[in-house]
């Protein structure tokens, strides 16, 4: 039987798993929805971003000054980034640019490697943090809640930008045509270059956060790059509604078939069988659900309109 | 144009590697050999992504997936004593027909992007499976036992006749895909990439055509499974994960994409640039990295674009 208790706690880290998932795919698909650009190099962001919340905080022994720095440094990083390389490549072919960002990933993993070493970092949490907090009888971990508050606040604002602002506007707008807001004399480059950073700050404050949880390594943005996508595709591109159902549905899922897939197996397969199937489908699982999305609905859950 | 520059690089790929064994033999130097075999493969490998990319527009991120169930299957019949080459290679060609098959008819109702990322993910997914199967290695991978056995026909633990043998089927699949896109068939999957819905229009089932060059594609790069695995005795779910797929586009676009030769010299120029770069520094991905942003950014249409200073192919997507 399944403990309550532990279906509550798994729910809990599968949310936050989600949010962390959705800061890197709000930016994500918001580069995807408006430039039209390809961008795979978004997991070397988040990676770059959790190594400079890293330095930073074994430096000054602030995790706070850790986060606070890494999020204009990787805003910086990504908007050079835009400048020099990624938008001379938004009338280019998918193909190109799948091609220039691989590129990007193998010299940030590799410049990683070259500056801070193969090994990665761990990163300590401040006591403050590191305490637990108990809801409905169940002791929960004070950082993860915090994470979750802290990526509830940033889908607000977003949100609130790019439904509400002058600068959601003309971002929304450059969305449906490009050429036409820029005809009317709006700095369209200027927006996109912006949206890039934002993109690449989002990506960094999920690298800092996650620095803790997961630990600090090369190669850390591809494996979450992958679900992100993932992510990305079930919600539909370029819709951050639909980023945000996607992540925390496929945050959700992945956790609790990880937990529970074991347990579910073991009711109508022999045990030997259901230990060795569990952890394969268990890795499995958002794949198949996302094949099952497409399958039904090409064009994701919430269909961005197109312009 | 029998004599265009495409036939003659062509024809100086082949004369090379045709006395790379003379070469490995006289200077003494083993490893050209060991070189030469792994450039082959994966030229098979892009060759076979080159069908679906370059002529049908369908721009796959997991097509090393294919090789790697096709060294799985070579593996795992090996694991269980079956050492037939007779019958471990057809099934693995049958078992990358059916997945490529299943994923195809998956992903190919998908464009653009999301055909990108679909094939990405499916990827992926088989990778994990790669690596949760612990009865073979799991991820540390499982040695070879013993090659593909074929009778006396020939012996695949003598690495000449490897070498030989894999020389002949990359010829042979060069061959398959001449045949191939200069047929009706082909000519639909071109018509597809530049205009599908007219294409649909004039009465082709387009996703029919689509899926049956992927599974094709599915097959070819199997092949090239089946022969890694016999070139290294090893498998394992680094095969198959997503950079070796960026990889294999990686030598088509390096190569020039849409031509029956640019995938075999990209795979060669992929090889030695990498043996180069590594031989350098350590780090030699620093270089690797911008070098292909910078081909991206001002040699369109890859080597042989370059060479031919002529409009790349635009690339549509899938």
């Amino acid at each position: 039987m399944i403990d309550p208790t532990l279906l509550f706690e798994q729910l809990f880290n599968g949310f936050q798993l989600g949010i962390l998932l959705f800061l890197l795919a709000a930016g994500l698909t918001l580069v995807f929805g408006i430039m039209d650009l390809m961008n795979l190099a978004h997991g070397s962001l988040y990676m770059m971003g959790a190594y400079f919340a890293a330095t930073v905080t074994l430096a000054t022994d602030s995790f706070l000054l850790g986060i606070i720095a890494a999020l204009p440094a990787t805003l910086l990083l990504g908007m050079l980034l835009e400048v020099t390389i990624l938008r001379k490549l938004y009338d280019r072919g998918h193909l190109d640019q799948v091609l220039a960002t691989f590129g990007m990933i193998l010299f940030f993993n590799e410049l990683v490697r070259l500056v801070w070493g193969p090994e990665g970092i761990e990163v300590a949490l401040p006591d403050f943090l590191n305490q637990s907090v108990t809801v409905f009888e169940v002791p929960l971990p004070m950082y993860r809640i915090v994470i979750i508050v802290v990526g509830l606040l940033v889908a607000a604002l977003i949100y609130l930008l790019v439904a509400k602002t002058r600068t959601g506007m003309l971002i929304r707008a450059g969305a449906s045509n490009r050429e036409m807001v820029g005809a009317l004399g709006v700095d369209i480059k200027l927006v996109f270059t912006l949206v890039f950073g934002l993109g690449a700050a989002l990506a960094a404050l999920a690298g800092a956060l996650a620095g803790p949880i997961f630990a600090v390594t090369i190669g850390m943005g591809e494996h979450i790059l992958i679900q992100v996508l993932v992510v990305i595709v079930i919600g539909g591109i370029g819709s951050i509604r639909g980023a945000f159902v996607g992540a925390i549905l496929i945050g959700v899922i992945d956790v609790l078939g990880r937990s529970f897939l074991d347990s579910l197996f073991k009711l109508f397969l022999p045990v030997n069988t259901a230990e060795t199937a569990a952890p394969a489908v268990a890795s499995m699982l958002i794949y198949i659900l996302m094949a099952a999305v497409l399958f039904f609905r090409p064009q994701g859950l919430f269909p961005a309109r197109t312009g | 144009m029998w004599l265009s520059r495409e036939n003659i690089i062509g024809l100086a790929i082949f004369a090379l590697l045709a006395v790379v064994p003379a070469i490995a033999a006289v200077t003494e130097i083993p490893f050209y050999l060991d070189l030469g075999r792994r450039m082959m493969i994966l030229a098979i490998g892009a060759l076979s992504l080159n069908l679906i990319m370059g002529y049908g527009g369908m721009i796959s991120f997991g097509h090393a997936v294919y090789i790697g169930i096709g060294a799985y299957v070579v593996g795992i019949c090996a694991e269980h004593e079956l050492v037939s080459g007779f019958i471990q290679w057809p099934l693995a060609l049958l078992v990358c027909a059916v997945v490529a098959f299943i994923f195809g008819a998956i992903s190919l109702r998908t464009r653009g992007v999301y055909f990108i990322m679909i094939t990405l993910a499916l990827a992926q997914m088989t990778y994990f499976l790669g690596v949760s199967l612990d009865r073979y290695g799991g991820d540390d991978g499982l040695p070879l036992a013993e090659p593909s056995a074929f009778a006396d026909l020939i012996d695949l633990s003598e690495k000449t006749s490897l070498y030989y043998l894999i020389f002949v089927l990359l010829l042979f699949c060069l061959w398959i895909s001449r045949r191939l896109i200069h047929s009706r068939f082909g000519m639909v999957i071109q018509g597809a990439r530049s205009n599908e819905e007219r294409m649909g229009a004039i009465g082709f089932p387009t996703f029919r055509y689509k899926l049956t060059a992927f599974v094709i594609a599915g097959v070819m790069a199997g092949l090239a499974g089946v022969l890694l695995a016999n070139h290294t005795d090893f498998v394992n779910p680094d095969m198959m994960h997503w950079t070796r797929s960026g990889d294999l586009i990686i030598m088509v676009l390096l190569g020039g994409m849409g031509n029956l030769i640019g995938p075999i010299l990209g795979a060669l120029v992929f090889i030695l640039l990498e043996e180069f770069l590594s031989g350098i520094t350590e780090y030699w991905q620093l270089i690797f990295g911008p070098f292909l942003i910078l081909v991206v950014l001002f040699a369109r249409g890859g080597f042989l674009g370059f060479l031919d200073k002529k409009k790349p192919t635009e690339d549509g997507d899938a």
